[in-house]
């Protein structure tokens, strides 16, 4: 057990019945005061990690660590892991104050404490006041805040949230995000966050691990990620991606030559993809292909306008691009390019380092 | 309050016109729900007034001897009455006589005070021998008690077209001769101990009902689909059984020759010679009756287990309660409103249940139910039998009521 990793999972496998592996061999270090995101398609195998994690479902094999201590033994209620669940589950016939104090309650803490602890929790969510509201007397998020606020009254060091935020609308969502991201900063504690939503992952976490297929496919920065996916999962579920299905045919050093299916080559960046004759998916970000290019750029090509999409802030286009017609293109809105129309022959041009030579799909 | 009268655009005031566009909707729904309304109120409020009229309904013997509550109306009721009185009931009897119908008021001038029936029986057969004048005389010659005044009292007692003695009947008291409210002799107080076994026998079906029933209904709202439903039809097979097929089921198993008696032997818990009366007794009453209203207690209990989300107990737990606290604390009092439902359900139906008692549970175990029956089929006396049947409704709405208080009615829940 020689780690010193705050949470740790260790070639963890799950199995539900006994056909199929939902997690396969899975290994995760979290460190202490992370926000780490579990980042996945529904399936994907992230909330039953969560789950484990909680000690709600057990490993089928392999050991999950809390802070250097083996806990598949510990049953959920001495964890003593703080959790925000789906639809809050806020106990209905409780106040507020009773949900909030149920914790501190059952722990024994003295009257006078438990309230200050809950004065303390509710003015982290800026819900003082509401004490003796009940659950149903609230709006969605307020029940959010609440639920939040339940989470940490009993000062864990561990906060584990299943999609709290899935059930918001889009502009509430937003907004606890950012109270949701301070309240973790100002309080130090260690979040474990699970959700399909990747603008969400990208906004709070430290790290993000990105599930799938019960693996995690890339545990990194939300900008390492973005920038810099290694797999062709990756790529395609995080942000918008172009891709290009061919096989190498020329490596150079940190460039390499790629033989589209339709017949042209382009230069990439060899990620995965590292030997000749290898199949490969080439991902390109749709921000950093350019029209006309000012500066020399080592990829050039003619594309076909086929569709122009206004966005009011960029407008977006969909090319026809050496065979890929979903080719995407953001273009920023400005006066100088009122010739962009349908129907037009444009040059696009995109530098070999931002365009990834990946595991074929 | 001065309010400008709306117009809608033509020019009728807008109250005017609204009703006229939902006249057709409110008539649809009027159609719609008459079928219903009539079928209540025939099957439902018709018999339930009639059961409450004939409870307290005593004018028979009033218009079979109008003359003499007429005469008996100038009477103080404390000496023995003038020759009128006398002259009334002679033309009355002889009225009923010609009629042949005065058997019915001896059975009911009998209640008022014994010793009737042979009086007015003699006084009958002697009636052509009595001349015109001074009937007094000739009344007290036929029969001595025609000069006890309490059986002329008894008599004017039993004027007023309404009375109330079958409610006092039904819970062992009756009325003296100076109309005092009494208990009944000590000896012939039998509808309190069937009142109390009837309670007793409800409240203990409830209360086994609600055991027997939480676990299974919490299995049944919590285990995967195809078991649930397994478990379901299990829990609704016998529900759609015949009731009658089911008590006969109980009588087959508790008899002492039965089954449960066999294995009972087998265990070597009871001699084979000396083997339990399981049947014909509150014991059998109990066990039937149980399995048979157990469905109304799992059903509104799982429709309520179903609606509380398993995170709420994972919630509890997460956050520090053990098992038990979070079961207590969170889990139960979410299933109160299922609990209430159920248990009155139950027991509003044990303390009416009629077939299973008649048929398992002999004589300590038969319910007010019975008597019930009894009075009606037996021994005619409908307007006792529906004095009882009024002293149960009002005891359930009475249950009712005390369970609005406590828990509130709409926190009901059947599903």
């Amino acid at each position: 057990m020689g780690n010193d990793h705050f949470v740790r999972f260790e070639n963890v496998d799950k199995s539900y019945d006994g056909k199929q592996l939902v997690v396969k061999g899975l290994n995760l270090d979290i460190e202490e005061g992370e926000f780490v995101t579990m980042l996945g398609p529904s399936g994907s195998g992230k909330t039953t990690c969560l789950m484990m994690l909680a000690g709600f479902e057990t490993p089928t094999n392999g050991q999950i660590y809390l802070d250097n201590k083996v806990i598949s033994d510990i049953p959920p209620h001495k964890r003593g892991i703080g959790m925000v669940f789906q639809n809050y589950a806020l106990f209905p016939h409780m106040t507020v104050y009773e949900n909030l104090a149920f914790p501190l309650r059952v722990r024994k803490i003295p009257k006078d404490e438990a309230d200050k602890k809950v004065d303390k929790a509710l003015s982290m969510v800026s819900l003082q006041g509401f004490e003796s509201r009940m659950p149903m007397q609230l709006s969605g998020g307020q029940q959010q805040r609440v639920a939040v606020a339940r989470s940490l009254v009993f000062d864990p060091k561990l906060v584990l949230m299943d999609e709290p935020l899935g059930a918001l609308d889009k502009n509430l969502r937003e907004s606890m995000q950012y109270e949701i991201k301070h309240i973790h900063e100002s309080i130090g504690v260690t979040v474990v966050y699970v959700t399909h939503d990747q603008t969400e992952a990208l906004t709070m976490s430290n790290r993000i691990a990105v599930f799938n297929d019960g693996k995690v496919q890339q545990l990194s920065s939300p900008d390492e990620l973005y920038e810099r996916p290694v797999n062709s999962f990756v790529a395609e579920f995080i942000g918008e991606n172009n891709t290009f299905a061919g096989e190498v045919t020329d490596v150079s050093g940190d460039k390499c030559k790629v033989k589209l299916n339709s017949g042209a080559e382009i230069l990439a960046n060899p990620i995965v993809a590292k030997s000749k004759g290898e199949k490969t998916t080439v991902s390109l970000r749709p921000e950093r292909a350019l029209i006309d290019p000012d500066t020399k750029m080592d990829n050039n090509h003619k594309g076909k306008i086929e569709e122009v999409i206004y966005h009011g802030d960029h407008t977006r286009l969909r090319l026809d691009l050496l065979g890929n017609k979903q080719f995407i293109l953001k273009v920023p809105n400005s006066s100088n390019r009122m010739d962009i129309k349908e129907g037009k022959e444009i040059n696009i041009g995109w530098n070999s380092t931002d365009c990834r030579a990946l595991d074929p799909k | 309050m001065s309010q400008e009268q709306i117009l809608s655009s033509d020019g009728i005031p807008l109250e005017e016109s609204l009703k006229k566009a939902e006249r057709k909707n409110k008539l649809k729904a009027v159609l719609l729900v008459a079928p219903l309304f009539l079928f209540l109120l025939i099957i439902y409020v018709f018999p339930i007034g009639d059961m409450l009229f004939r409870s307290v309904d005593d004018r028979m013997i009033t218009k079979m001897l109008p003359k003499t509550f007429q005469a008996m109306e100038n009477w103080d009721g404390q000496d023995l009455p003038d020759e009128p009185v006398y002259k009334a009931i002679y033309e009355d009897l002889k009225y009923l006589k010609e009629n042949k119908t005065y058997g019915k008021i001896i059975a009911r001038l009998n209640y008022e005070k014994s010793g009737f029936s042979s009086l007015i029986k003699k006084t009958v057969r002697k009636l052509k021998k009595i001349e015109e004048g001074n009937y007094k005389e000739q009344f007290i010659k036929i029969h001595k008690r025609w000069g006890q005044p309490e059986y002329l009292v008894a008599l004017k007692n039993a004027a007023p077209n309404w009375s109330y003695a079958k409610y006092l009947k039904g819970m062992d008291m009756r009325f003296d001769q100076d109309r005092n409210i009494v208990q009944v002799e000590e000896d012939r107080r039998i509808y309190k101990i069937l009142w109390m076994r009837t309670i007793n026998v409800a409240f203990w079906v409830t209360l086994f009902c609600f055991v027997l029933a939480y676990p299974i209904s919490h299995l049944l709202a919590t285990l995967p689909m195809k078991y649930s439903n397994l478990l379901m039809i299990c829990v609704l097979l016998p529900f759609w059984t015949s009731l009658l097929v089911r008590t006969s089921s109980w009588m087959v198993l508790l008899q002492q020759q039965g089954p449960i008696n066999d294995l009972i032997v087998w265990l070597g818990l009871a001699a084979d010679d000396n083997r339990p009366e399981l049947m014909y007794n509150v014991i059998g009453t109990f066990v039937a009756m149980t399995q048979i209203l157990l469905p109304f207690m799992v059903l509104p209990l799982y429709s309520v287990m179903k609606t509380i989300s398993p995170s709420l107990m994972r919630a509890g737990k997460s956050l520090g309660g053990t098992p038990l606290v979070s079961f207590v604390k969170i889990y139960f009092p979410l299933t109160i409103p299922g609990i209430g439902a159920g248990c009155l359900l139950v027991f509003i139906l044990a303390i009416g249940y009629y077939i299973t008692p008649a048929l398992v549970g002999g004589a300590s175990g038969s319910l007010i139910s019975n008597t019930i029956a009894y009075h009606m089929k037996s021994s005619l006396d409908w307007a006792f039998a529906s004095a009882l049947g009024t002293m149960l409704l009002v005891g359930v709405l009475a249950i009712y009521w005390v369970y609005n208080k406590l828990v509130g009615i709409d926190n009901i829940k059947l599903g």
